[in-house]
């Protein structure tokens, strides 16, 4: 069992990544990208960071590195594939999730702490929680706006693969939305139901003293 | 063959929103401008070799297409010119 941390020229979050996942009992090691994924991949995390400087738009550069073609075959075969912030940016720009991550709607880099509520228990991302939950998580972003065209974003919704929204401490919905994203989406499902992504840091929140704690059981998804 | 610039210009599709270009408004609002709106495009010169114009401006689309642009948000145009 060994979770592959994906490191591209400026990730940031790799180490903390691995670090978080030992702590849930996950055996997990980085992986420079052109080295390509280990033969005996269990799971792959999409750091964030800022890969490739963010060049031309946030994950673009990553999204069409060789490795991305493994970690497309990987979550075809039922591997779980996380992408965190920028890695949630590769995994839109890869087109292993729909829709898009770009500019916050107040032009500003936003880094504090935020609320997102559980809109599903039922994925492994989301099982160590209950639906309804409100989490205490770390954001650092200046493109974490979804958006989604009409047509894409209807049918997210119709499929449930909306796994965290933002909302307030009391769970509202829509009552807090840091980046002005489309249905205040903050994490959803990729095409494959073994891929979600996320703008918050769960790895940030997951030792013991850093943060709420709350973001250990979305790492927990890679726990055997 | 012939070498061209293929420009490709991108750009948000009509109804996104576009932070930067609310910022940059503002500024030039607070510089004493008057406008009425305004908003920003990429603009990327790609010279390449190629055996006619229409076959460098297919190359340029796909490039459009593979990185340039992002469907999602965005639209864009190729122009191609001899050098």
């Amino acid at each position: 069992m060994v979770v592959a941390v994906v490191q591209f020229g400026g990730s940031n979050c790799d180490r903390d990544a691995v670090r978080a996942l030992s702590h849930v009992g996950v055996d997990a090691e980085r992986v420079w990208h052109a080295d390509g994924l280990p033969d005996d991949v269990d799971g792959v995390v999409l750091p964030g960071g800022f890969s490739y400087g963010d060049y031309l738009r946030a994950g673009a550069m990553a999204a069409r590195a060789p490795v991305m073609d493994e970690v497309r075959a990987a979550a075809a075969d039922g591997v779980p594939v996380l992408g965190v912030c920028n890695g949630a940016q590769v995994g839109c720009e890869a087109g292993l999730v729909p829709g898009a991550f770009t500019t916050n709607a107040g032009a500003r880099f936003r880094c504090e702490r935020v609320h997102v509520r559980v809109e599903r228990a039922d994925t492994p991302f989301t099982r160590a929680y209950e639906e309804g939950d409100v989490l205490d998580l770390p954001i650092a972003h200046g493109e974490g706006r979804f958006e989604a065209g009409d047509e894409t974003y209807s049918r997210l919704v119709a499929d449930d693969r909306v796994i965290f929204r933002y909302c307030d401490a009391d769970g509202t919905v829509g009552a807090a939305n840091p980046n002005g994203s489309r249905g205040a989406v903050a994490g959803l499902l990729g095409d494959e139901p073994s891929v979600a992504v996320l703008m918050p840091h769960p790895e940030r929140a997951t030792l013991p003293r850093l943060s709420s704690g709350d973001g250990a059981g979305v790492l927990r998804a890679f726990a055997p | 063959m012939t070498t061209y610039t293929a420009t490709v210009t991108v750009r948000l599709k009509r109804g996104v929103l576009d932070p930067e270009a609310d910022t940059t408004r503002r500024a030039l609002e607070r510089l004493g401008f008057e406008l009425q709106g305004l908003r920003s495009a990429d603009r990327f010169e790609v010279d390449l070799e190629a055996d006619s114009a229409a076959a460098a401006r297919d190359r340029a689309d796909e490039m459009a297409e593979r990185l340039l642009a992002n469907p999602t948000v965005h639209d864009y145009e190729v122009a191609v010119a001899e050098r």
